[in-house]
């Protein structure tokens, strides 16, 4: 089943966002730096501000770069992965593979490697790791 | 001349942006709040239009996979996800329920057809699982359509509570929408999914006997349980299809003559948050669900011939209904067949019939 494990995403961000984030970056980095100047120029409070602005800025960046790759990110569509059980029932093997199109339940497959008998789909089944939230109910 | 206390020029300037701030909230505190709700809303339509475009790619590539068309489906997929069925007229509420039957199998008839000419290499259980995807695709199409119009009718208008009542319910849709785009996947690839909980314990039970259709598009067999002669009634799978249960007891009861000590139906049952998927519970009524007309007809047939309903649901919720079927929903399938065992030892005698319907959508599942 490998052409239904993910779906196509976009991938790319909104380029007029990208450009400010990044013209908002490269201010906050000339910022800090002009901060440093005004430091050894001996210019503290100058100094205090413009690298409490660098920060900020920088912070607020990459707040906006994070939120927006996130975004992206939840716009996927995943496709769980769905198991097939085989059985036989005459001897009782039992084997779980990945669905194939075209599997259904109670679907004979080839004979059994063990007794020739027919072998079975039994079951088709997605199995879901994460626990659901109960808030202590 | 100084705004407020405090010596310094900084102190100053910041006081007076705060009283800025508490003023600006004054006045436009609502329209300011209203911006980040829309701000919201625009998030999720964004989502929500990119799910259906994603679903109607699915729906074109596996009409093309499967179907085979001579020409390109495109045009006739969008067309067909813009198709609309009127309801009924209410006024005079009689014999409703039989004009609503005639206008959903006149959809059926119509979205099958559809289907045939989109997907012309395509067999009975490919044309009836490319319905379901289509379904799904039309599904998530008519959801954006309505959030986009409230969307831009609130911006437009500037409407607070246009623009509240759409961000109050945005969870609830955008848990629709995305259980729908997980089923557009396993109807795609018919998968079983956790609507076919029903089907897949009448399989269960009639696996090896003998079938024979019964209306519409139903399988019957009968099975010894219990000492009792069972009916098990399912949808015929394995594509994607719900059948008309209704019609299947209603035969089953008349070809019997009205002797038949029980009714049991098995479905998948919403359940309420806090409780566990796969969990069964056991009740009496016709467990049912769709626009209500196989719910009326079943009903219709107990009360003639006075037959006992019983019902015993598996509870999962909406995302689970739609998308593939969970572990704990197959599980539950053997669970679901002692309870059935023992409200046939308990309600009736042996050698009784007893009529026992699989209700749901039997996708990926045979018989």
């Amino acid at each position: 089943m490998s052409d239904t494990s993910q779906s196509s995403a976009p991938t790319k961000m909104s380029t007029y966002l990208l450009m400010i984030v990044f013209i908002v970056l490269a201010l906050s980095i000339l910022s800090l730096i002009f901060s440093v100047s005004a430091f050894v120029e001996g210019n503290e409070l100058v100094a205090g501000y413009l690298l409490v602005i660098g920060f900020l800025a920088m912070g607020l960046a990459g707040y906006v770069l994070f939120q927006s790759r996130k975004r992206v990110a939840s716009m996927k569509i995943e496709a769980p992965k769905v198991m097939t059980t085989i059985e036989c029932r005459k001897c009782g093997i039992k084997s779980t593979r990945e669905f194939q199109r075209g599997d259904f339940v109670f679907k004979d497959l080839d004979p059994c490697q063990k007794c020739d008998d027919k072998m079975v789909i039994t079951g088709i089944f997605k199995e879901v790791k994460e626990k659901e939230k109960t808030y202590g109910f | 001349m100084s705004f407020v206390p405090g010596s310094d020029a900084i102190s100053q300037i910041i006081s007076i942006v705060f009283y800025g701030v508490f003023i600006v909230f004054i006045f436009y505190g609502q329209r300011l709040q209203m911006y980040v709700m829309i701000r919201e809303v625009e998030g999720s339509l964004f989502k929500l239009k990119y799910i259906k475009e994603e679903g109607r790619k699915t729906a074109i590539e596996t009409i093309k996979e499967i179907g085979k068309p001579q020409t390109d489906p495109t045009a006739r997929v969008d067309r067909y996800l813009e198709y609309f069925t009127i309801s009924p007229q209410s006024m005079d509420p009689a014999g409703i329920v039989y004009k609503l039957d005639h206008i959903l199998d006149v959809r059926d008839t119509r979205l099958k057809d559809e289907v045939k000419l989109m997907a012309p290499a395509s067999n009975e259980v490919q044309v009836n699982n490319l319905e379901n995807t289509l379904e799904a695709a039309m599904a998530l199409n008519f959801i954006y359509k309505v959030v986009r119009h409230y969307y831009i009718q609130g911006k437009k208008t500037l409407s607070l509570y246009i623009i509240m009542q759409l961000q109050m319910i945005l969870p609830l849709v955008m848990k629709e929408a995305e259980a729908y785009a997980s089923a557009l996947k396993a109807f795609a690839y018919g998968q079983p999914i956790g609507d076919g909980a029903g089907p897949l314990v009448a399989a269960k039970l009639m696996h090896g006997y003998e079938t024979r259709k019964v209306p519409k598009d139903c399988v019957v067999a009968s099975v010894p349980i219990e000492g009792r002669n069972a009916f098990i009634i399912k949808a015929e799978g394995p594509g994607g299809n719900v059948g008309k249960p209704g019609d299947a007891v209603k035969t089953v009861i008349e070809e019997n003559k009205g002797k038949i000590a029980s009714v049991i139906m098995i479905d998948a049952g919403l359940k309420l948050e806090g409780e566990t998927v796969g969990e069964v519970a056991e009740g009496i009524g016709a467990a049912i669900g769709g626009p209500g007309v196989d719910q009326y007809k079943i009903e219709d047939a107990v009360v003639e011939y006075h037959i006992p309903i019983n019902a015993v649901i598996v509870k999962e919720d909406i995302g689970d209904a739609v998308s593939p079927m969970r572990k704990e929903i197959a599980d539950s399938a053997d669970k679901v067949i002692d309870r059935v065992k023992n409200v046939i030892l308990e309600r009736t005698k042996e050698g009784d019939n007893v009529i026992i319907v699989g209700v749901g959508n039997t996708i990926g599942i045979g018989q």
